[in-house]
């Protein structure tokens, strides 16, 4: 199923940054999102993944079908990492992490504490909770970051696999992943900076 | 869900997960009380319901502002949210890990702490169970102000401030039940007010609680 967003308009703190954004993601394709710090392409990928309501426009085939990944990991200091990712797995109803431990290889780190590993590895970590999810678009922003050269390998791997299974991502990044996905450079579709009239536009 | 609350459990026994810190506030404060009103026994089984039904209710106040701000600055509040975990399910959960974690040693220790107050023999059993049936009632208001404060740095202050007021009911009715219960008086009427208070707020606030969390993880 593809996903599709139509005529979008997104504000971030009560202003609008993207407006008249469309474009469709069909599986098995990556769509690469570059621009400028601040056009909005981290508030783009909250309100895709539903953490926002988009100000206008529509938004097709996004309902419980992403798997969304921030800047920060969502990983917890004192668990260890064969316990933070069992529980992502649990919570979205995956049997297996090994495959997750195995793709990112974190084989060998899984009985440590979360709290102790490198920047990297955490990045690691948060990456490979995005193979126990299991949903078929994946939303990631700047996934590269902290990742040593055989790490961004290894991410780009995983985004390939998933292509190749019928999936699709949308990524936000300005590295070259060597993925032959088409770009989106969101930097025409910034909106022209007027606050919303209603007196609770902070809130929307 | 089980795994949320397996997770959070877990969370609390390990080093720096804050088990047993209110626990540890509890016992400080009835201690305080003979050092401060002085050891007249009279007077300490007077005032001894009210004084352990506040400090339950402090002890409890005390562990609110981790309830979810940690998830939140480590980013799993917001995976949680894009996950297929109903919100109203995740703050329900929050909320019983908390009791279990918070509320029910509150309620466990209470009648060992109404000894050093000079509780009388047949307070006993109406203080463990108003306690029993009113520290639900707090943990769940208490995931309400917590989710309300939740992108706030240093949100403490304000979520007692926000959480104090809502608990004046669940006080009144619970130290009613322990005051009458140690006095030998019939319990009934507060005891079915209490309770009422408990399963409204049970049945409501994780709705409330979802709604705004929505609109601070924006």
């Amino acid at each position: 199923m593809t996903l599709s967003v139509t005529d979008l308009a997104i504000t971030r703190g009560g202003i609008p940054v993207l407006e008249g954004l469309s474009f469709a993601l069909e599986p098995g394709k990556a769509l690469i999102l570059r621009g400028p710090n601040g056009i909005g392409k981290t508030t783009l990928l909250r309100t895709l993944a539903g953490l926002q309501p988009p100000l206008s426009g529509q938004v097709n085939g996004a309902e419980d079908r992403i798997a969304y990944a921030a800047h920060s990991d969502g990983i917890k200091p004192t668990l260890t990492v064969a316990e933070n990712l069992a529980f992502w797995a649990s919570v979205f109803g995956t049997k297996s992490t090994q495959p997750a431990l195995d793709a990112f290889d974190l084989g060998d780190l899984s009985g440590r504490p979360a709290g102790q590993l490198s920047a990297g590895q955490k990045r690691r970590l948060g990456l490979a909770r995005i193979l126990v999810t299991a949903r078929p678009i994946w939303m990631l922003d700047e996934p590269t970051v902290s990742l040593d050269r055989s790490a961004v390998q290894m991410f780009a791997d995983a985004v390939r696999g998933h292509l190749g299974q019928g999936g699709s991502a949308l990524i936000a990044t300005h590295i070259d992943l060597g993925l032959d996905g088409e770009v989106l450079d969101v930097g025409p579709y910034k909106a022209r900076p007027k606050a919303i009239d209603d007196f609770d536009g902070a809130f929307l | 869900m089980i795994a949320l609350l397996l997770r959070d459990l877990k969370l609390a026994f390990r080093a720096g997960g804050g088990f047993g810190l209110g626990l540890a506030f509890f016992l400080i404060v009835t201690v305080l009380v003979p050092f401060s009103v002085g050891p007249q026994s009279s007077l300490l089984s007077t005032i001894a319901p009210g004084v352990l039904w506040l400090g339950a209710l402090l002890a409890c106040l005390l562990s609110l502002d981790r309830l979810l701000a940690l998830d939140w600055e480590d980013g799993s509040l917001d995976l949680l949210a894009t996950s297929p975990l109903p919100l109203e399910a995740a703050v329900t959960i929050k909320a019983l890990a908390h009791w279990l974690t918070t509320g029910l040693p509150l309620v466990l220790a209470a009648p060992v702490l109404g000894v050093l107050l000079h509780l009388p023999a047949q307070g006993y059993v109406w203080l463990f169970l108003s306690l029993l049936i009113g520290t639900p009632a707090m943990s769940v208001i208490g995931t309400f102000g917590a989710a309300l404060t939740v992108g706030l740095k240093r949100g403490g202050l304000l979520l007692s401030l926000l959480v104090l007021p809502l608990y004046v009911p669940t006080l009144i009715f619970g130290a009613e039940v322990a005051r009458r219960g140690a006095t030998g008086m019939d319990v009934q009427t507060p005891l079915l007010m209490l309770a009422g208070i408990t399963a409204a707020t049970i049945a409501l606030l994780p709705f409330a609680s979802a709604a705004v969390l929505r609109i601070n993880l924006r």
